[in-house]
């Protein structure tokens, strides 16, 4: 998909090319008793695709509104582009949504949805810009029809098309893939991110599918109870998540509490359930006394008893469970005085395990994480499991 | 095949003709009572509306054609008083016209300002209730019962209630005269400004319900898109809750303007006799007073006529094909 030339036009009038930084300072929302964000700081970069990634009721959507303007923040600020526009108005802020409803006029033709907020700015040429950006959607062919008349897909373009086409400072997508189902959503995921690097706009998406974060965002900031958990290249959250939730909610962890034993300089050693384990000190978030340490279920091997090398990081056990998913097998091990730990297995020609078979987990120091051990251990699991 | 599908064959085999049942063999299988029971179905329908049928018939097409005959009838020489004879004396029709045109656009103009006096009283309630109090159940309840409440009372009680409201003496007249928006000696009863007033209150509610009805469905989330596509409340209104309400406004406009033309009640009881005078109370008073029944009948019709006439050329102009 390229950009038309009355889009590009279009653009360089514009004085925010590239989006504008976006930076929420001490944002707090109450609705009544409840507190939807609590106390958030966030500063989103020009032209960064950045996810709001959290289960339902974590404050992500009353965040988005905020910045929308639909939302008036209880206390905290919010500036666009350097300019504080906390006590405006959503019609006065250079920001548009995508609504996760879509909430197209009923009663106007797509072109008419899509030049809307052009005619609102009394902008020149609004039609040739709304015709240039229903092109870039690839939805020319259908200006004519109603919303009504239209597939969800197609809804959710001219969404879409309806917002980028006002080139706001920030894009805000309140869920927009939520209600497409799953093959047209992982289409929609390439060209939303396309559309994202054609345009250059700022983009704020927000989303409960940890996958859609990963897979479409530069930064995902994990929010759960109103707060901003972590915030980060996906590739480094799911790396090296700083909170059990984080473990948790952003893939599958196996996380197994234990007691620092040793400091051996780079790294330190804990005991498990009367397992040595070692975890890198720049990969914990607390060096002493109890800590939760975290390994996904990818990067345990699962090896017979009998060919365990030697070493640190090794749990012997017994495969409580086996499910084969064709690409891939998924074991259950338990492991006296720690429980049951997953393992993740890509099917590559290598012998299988079967249930009740006396098996050892091993695994490569670099791949530990640690956490502080005064967290719950199960944090995240819930809320990513009703998703 | 399951049951399950052949019943859903079953439905829609109506509409797939041969074809359809020479390839779906269970078909074949369905007892002649079953097919029978098919047909019977499809008549129902027009069984159903038979009663009404019957009865517009009865109460609408006949009276409208035995209107039609009497005001072409002729009053012969020497008859006595409502006496008339069958004729087709279309100067029935100027005769009436010549000498009631003034009462008949007189009643479309009161109507008129009444109902767009009901449109700015009535929208605003509606919306509040609709749209702002959507969430406050009860509040909205209360509200709802408030805006019908009136339909509890009497029409006649309502309308003489209007007449004590604006008479010299009241509240409402001394306060007028104390800020001198009324002359010292200025009234408001027998006014053409008390039938108004009176239209006004007595067709409220047919002008504010239809308006909740289609605020009610309005989904606010569209608002906060106008909102977010950079327009102001007013504009939001105009671009997207007005037209969004509009077969609301129609349906309440109507319902207001043609029984508002026709009323005879509120010019009878609020106006003066002289230049308040609206068409119902002329047809009221030929039938029953002079006792001219062509002269009535005609009046009924041209009435009828010109609503049919302006209700179709509004309609064209504003119509939405939601509500036709």
């Amino acid at each position: 998909m390229v950009l038309t030339d009355a889009a590009r036009d279009s653009r360089m009038e514009t004085s925010e090319d590239r989006g504008a930084d976006l930076r929420l300072s001490s944002i707090t929302k109450r609705f009544d008793d409840f507190v939807a964000v609590d106390n958030l700081d966030l500063t989103v970069p020009a032209g960064s695709f950045f996810a709001l990634l959290g289960p339902s009721g974590c404050g992500k959507t009353t965040t988005l509104r905020m910045v929308a303007g639909l939302e008036r923040p209880t206390s905290g600020s919010i500036s666009i582009g350097g300019q504080d526009v906390t006590k405006t108005s959503a019609y006065e802020r250079p920001v548009n949504t995508v609504f996760q409803s879509y909430a197209l006029f009923p009663h106007m033709s797509v072109f008419d949805n899509v030049v809307f907020g052009l005619k609102r700015r009394k902008v020149k040429d609004a039609a040739a810009q709304a015709k240039a950006v229903l092109e870039l959607v690839e939805l020319s062919h259908l200006g004519a029809r109603r919303p009504a008349q239209l597939s969800g897909g197609q809804q959710q373009r001219v969404a879409l098309a309806r917002a980028i086409v006002n080139h706001p400072a920030v894009l805000l997508l309140d869920e927009p893939l939520g209600a497409l189902d799953m093959k047209l959503r992982r289409q929609m995921q390439g060209e939303l991110k396309k559309i994202q690097m054609d345009v250059g706009l700022t983009f704020i998406h927000v989303t409960h599918d940890q996958e859609e974060a990963m897979t479409m965002a530069d930064t995902v900031a994990v929010m759960n109870a109103g707060r901003v958990e972590q915030m980060g290249a996906p590739r480094d959250l799911y790396d090296l998540p700083k909170t059990p939730f984080v473990a948790n909610f952003l893939g599958k962890s196996n996380l197994v509490a234990g007691t620092i034993t040793e400091d051996l300089g780079d790294t330190v050693a804990l005991n498990a359930g009367g397992n040595r384990i070692m975890v890198h000190k720049s990969r914990t978030t607390s060096t002493v006394g109890s800590v939760l340490v975290g390994i996904r279920p990818e990067k345990l091997q699962i090896l017979h008893a009998s060919d365990a090398p030697a070493g640190p990081n090794q749990l012997r056990g017994r495969v409580s469970d086996v499910s084969f998913t064709g690409v891939s097998t998924e074991y259950l091990v338990d492991i006296p005085g720690i429980g049951a730990l997953g393992v993740f297995s890509q099917n590559r020609g290598q012998d299988s395990a079967e249930r009740g078979d006396e098996v050892v987990l091993v695994w490569d120091t670099a791949h530990t994480f640690g956490l502080a051990g005064t967290e719950d251990a199960l944090s995240g699991i819930e809320e990513a499991a009703v998703l | 095949m399951s049951l399950l599908a052949t019943r859903r064959q079953q439905q829609t085999g109506a509409g797939k003709g041969k074809n359809g049942r020479k390839r779906n063999k269970p078909e074949d299988f369905r007892s002649p009572g079953e097919v029978a029971a098919d047909k019977r179905k499809s008549h129902m329908g027009y069984w159903l509306i038979l009663p009404g049928f019957i009865f517009m018939l009865l109460f609408f097409v006949l009276p409208v054609f035995s209107l039609l005959a009497t005001s072409l009838y002729t009053k012969p020489p020497g008859a006595d008083i409502g006496q008339f004879a069958p004729a087709l004396q279309f100067s029935n029709y100027a005769v009436v016209l010549q000498d009631y045109w003034a009462e008949l656009i007189r009643s479309f103009g009161f109507a008129l300002i009444a109902t767009v006096a009901a449109l700015l009283i009535g929208y605003p309630m509606a919306y509040l209730v609709a749209v702002r109090l959507r969430h406050r159940n009860l509040l909205r309840g209360i509200l709802l019962v408030l805006i019908i409440a009136p339909f509890f009372t009497s029409f006649i009680l309502r309308t003489q209630a209007w007449k004590q409201i604006l008479a010299d003496e009241s509240l409402v007249v001394s306060a007028l005269q104390a800020v001198a928006l009324l002359p010292e000696d200025g009234r408001l009863t027998a006014t053409a400004f008390a039938v108004v007033c009176g239209l006004t209150y007595n067709f409220l509610p047919f002008m504010t319900l239809p308006i909740y009805a289609s605020l009610e469905r309005l989904d606010t989330r569209l608002l906060e898109a106008s909102s977010d596509l950079y327009s102001n409340a007013f504009t939001t209104f105009r671009r997207v809750t007005l037209p969004l309400s509009m077969p609301g406004v129609m349906a309440g406009t109507l319902l207001t303007f043609i029984p508002a033309s026709g009323d005879y009640i509120n010019a009878a009881l609020l106006g003066n006799n002289q230049d308040t005078t609206m068409i119902g109370q002329v047809i009221d008073s030929r039938f029953f007073r002079v006792v001219d029944y062509p002269g009535a009948s005609a009046l009924s019709f041209i009435l009828m006529l010109a609503i049919l006439a302006l209700v179709t050329l509004y309609v064209r102009r504003f119509g939405t094909k939601e509500l036709i």
